[in-house]
């Protein structure tokens, strides 16, 4: 049984602004049936460009139902510049707090937010780039690093937690990890200016590039069967074969991307290319 | 207000009968049943009389009881005890909707290297009896399929499966964890090795269970140390709990007939009465086939959290097979295999009665739960008043 706090049983049990605003300055449909959680949420404005009024119908558990609940609540007076300003977190204190495998429902109630603002300014509501990362729960790269930053999640077990993304397959999870070391990474620019300014011989950038997929890159691969051998280098092109599952994986040219040149970047030198060995 | 308990697939109640006859074990008749004196002593010929209790249930020689600490131990020890034995055969043949102490193990027993059939079954839970025969191999060392399913009832043909395996000499392995004590089952008249069973499903406490081992049988403990058990389980008896669940096994067999008719009967109000009053709603698994006590139904276009936490608030205890309520993302894995879809599935709800449920709970529940459903059903994107899906994402319906 799931430990709620008075407050979500309260907004499980008497939830308010259930429904649905006819013609409504922002609407958004977030989540599928598939995953379990759905949230269809519509706010209207008032003469001075505040929600004047918030309603939502969601399918989903208790905690869905009460996140979705607080949102409408908290959003109701806001310009729509305040309301963009809402997390996830903002949701789970409204709260009281949300146990940490339900924090998913507190970051659904925040997407519905973003996606309805984005459709009242005419916006897309995906922005061009985006990457569906967990195929079974259609979480995308952006969505998972907002969570990431917003909540200092460092696990992919709290990134399931938080967002679902990594909770079905699990073929997702070597992304999920990339896109965490990728937001820790970018948030200490002291060590890899250091870095940069390393200046490598040849035979020590080959001895390091062995030892970094030897400890860092192996491991990984080799727990999904797979496998990598470091063939050439040539100036800072880095030639690697893929061994075992890799090698008949759909996903590989994002394991040599994504992971292989992203370690190597990491931790030899960020001017590092890497290629797959022609066949 | 009074529990009205329909979760009885999960845990029972201790039965008064079986409660009274077990205290003594705790503090007068404490003694070590392996002890020389006789203070001991008798306590190891009460465990004699639990023992031929059990096997009368299920028409099994006391001999070929051996006393463990759950199901899940009964099922782990079977599955080891035939690979252990033949390290030349690495093929284990189950199903998809096997019971976690048989299924993870299964696929533990996969990364280490060996072969697992996982046999898939039909929309209505069922196998398909040719594909199991034709996916016995000359390396199978064990086949282990479950009686009857925790989560629909829906009773599998075991004896038939054990008939087909003993012809091509392979180990039978058969959790029966649901079905004793629920259905008769008499094992002088079929051909199962091992079989499993729990305690606490009978009204006997958590924390014992058995597995039968058929006189003949290969068998190696998974235990090792005492001579306890004749040496196929070694630990000293939980005493109390051997007792008591003798005690629970003689009066299954004393409710057999009423378990198969007034439970029964009450299920099947149940389940008329929901289907009747809620739009959208449809019974999981075989109904021609499946245990007295147990139906699982699926709300569609809710999510079965909210359903159970809505019951709760009467005191009414029921399960989900819905993802929050698993634990894990995704719903059960029965469910899935039998390829309810999404819409139905998150939306699952299991009841399963026992014979101290009365006529007057069951009319409560089919009161009681329409308008929750009707609730959560205002609340849902997916549902329109008519009764039918609304446009939104409808491509994740499956």
């Amino acid at each position: 049984m799931w430990e709620y706090t008075d407050k979500v049983k309260e907004h499980f049990l008497n939830p308010r602004n259930v429904g649905e605003i006819e013609n409504p300055d922002g609407v958004a449909e977030v989540g599928s049936i598939a995953c379990g959680d759905a949230l269809k949420l519509t706010f209207k404005l008032d003469e001075n460009k505040r929600i004047k009024d918030a309603k939502f119908k969601t399918f989903g558990c208790a905690s869905a139902i009460a996140s979705s609940s607080a949102l409408t609540e908290i959003i109701k007076g806001m310009t729509l510049e305040e309301a963009m300003k809402v997390t996830n977190q903002n949701i789970a204190e409204y709260l009281g707090g949300l146990p940490e495998e339900k924090m998913h429902c507190s970051v659904l109630g925040q997407q519905a937010l973003e996606q309805a603002i984005a459709n009242c300014k005419g916006a897309p509501a995906k922005e061009p780039g985006e990457e569906i990362v967990c195929e079974c729960f259609g979480v995308t790269d952006r969505e998972i690093e907002r969570a990431v930053k917003e909540n200092h999640l460092t696990t992919i077990e709290e990134v399931t937690n938080y967002t679902k993304a990594g909770g079905g397959c699990g073929n997702c999870h070597e992304k999920i990890q990339g896109i965490i070391d990728r937001v820790y990474a970018a948030s200490k620019p002291e060590a890899s200016k250091e870095t940069k300014s390393r200046k490598l011989t040849n035979i020590q950038k080959i001895k390091m590039i062995e030892e970094t997929i030897e400890r860092e890159i192996r491991p990984s691969l080799k727990q999904d069967g797979g496998n990598v051998d470091l063939i050439d280098v040539i100036g800072n092109r880095v030639i690697v074969a893929t061994r075992g599952a890799c090698a008949t994986c759909k996903a590989s040219q994002f394991t040599l991307k994504g992971l292989v040149e992203y370690k190597l970047r990491e931790f030899v030198s960020p001017d590092l290319v890497v290629d797959e060995e022609p066949s | 207000m009074k529990t009205i308990y329909l979760d009885n697939n999960a845990t029972t109640q201790v039965a008064p009968e079986v409660l009274e006859n077990m205290l003594p074990y705790f503090h007068e008749l404490y003694g070590n049943p392996s002890s020389m004196h006789s203070f001991g002593g008798q306590v190891s010929k009460t465990i004699g009389e639990a023992r031929e209790k059990v096997a009368a249930l299920i028409g099994a020689d006391p001999e070929e009881i051996i006393f463990t600490s759950c199901g899940t131990e009964s099922d782990n020890t079977a599955i080891l005890s035939a690979l252990n034995l033949a390290p030349d055969k690495r093929h284990i043949v189950t199903s998809r909707v096997e019971h976690p102490a048989v299924k993870v193990l299964c696929e533990h027993l996969k990364e280490k290297g060996c072969r697992t059939t996982e046999l898939p079954v039909d929309r209505e839970g069922r196998l398909d009896m040719e594909l199991f025969e034709s996916s016995l191999a000359k390396d199978t060392a064990i086949v282990s399929l479950m009686w009857a399913n925790n989560e629909t009832g829906a009773i599998f043909p075991v004896e038939k499966a054990a008939q087909l395996t003993r012809e091509k000499g392979i180990l039978f392995h058969t959790d029966a964890v649901q079905a004793v004590g629920k259905i008769p089952i008499n094992m002088r008249a079929n051909s199962i090795d091992m079989l499993s069973l729990s305690g606490h499903k009978l009204h006997a406490p958590k924390g014992v269970g058995v597995l039968y081992v058929r006189k003949g049988t290969r068998f190696l403990p998974f235990l090792i140390g005492g001579h306890q058990e004749k040496g196929r389980r070694g630990g000293t008896e939980n005493t109390a709990s051997i007792v008591a669940l003798g005690k629970a096994c003689e009066l299954a067999a004393y409710n057999m007939e009423k378990e198969n008719t007034r439970v029964k009967y009450l299920r099947d109000k149940l389940e008329n009465g929901l289907l009747k009053s809620i739009p959208n709603s449809k019974v999981n698994g075989d109904r021609t086939s499946r245990l007295p006590n147990t139906t699982n139904i699926s709300f569609e276009f809710v999510e079965g959290e909210g359903i159970l936490l809505l019951m709760d608030q009467y005191n009414i205890c029921a399960s989900s097979g819905s993802a929050c309520t698993s634990g894990s993302l995704q719903p059960s894995h029965v469910l899935r295999a039998m390829g309810v879809p999404f819409t139905m599935a998150h939306g699952s709800v299991r009841f399963s009665l026992s014979v101290y449920n009365t006529e007057e709970e069951i009319d409560l529940v089919i009161e009681k739960l329409p308008p929750i459903i009707s609730r959560l059903r205002e609340m849902s994107p997916y549902w329109k008043a008519e009764g039918s899906v609304c446009g939104i994402r409808d491509t994740d319906t499956q």
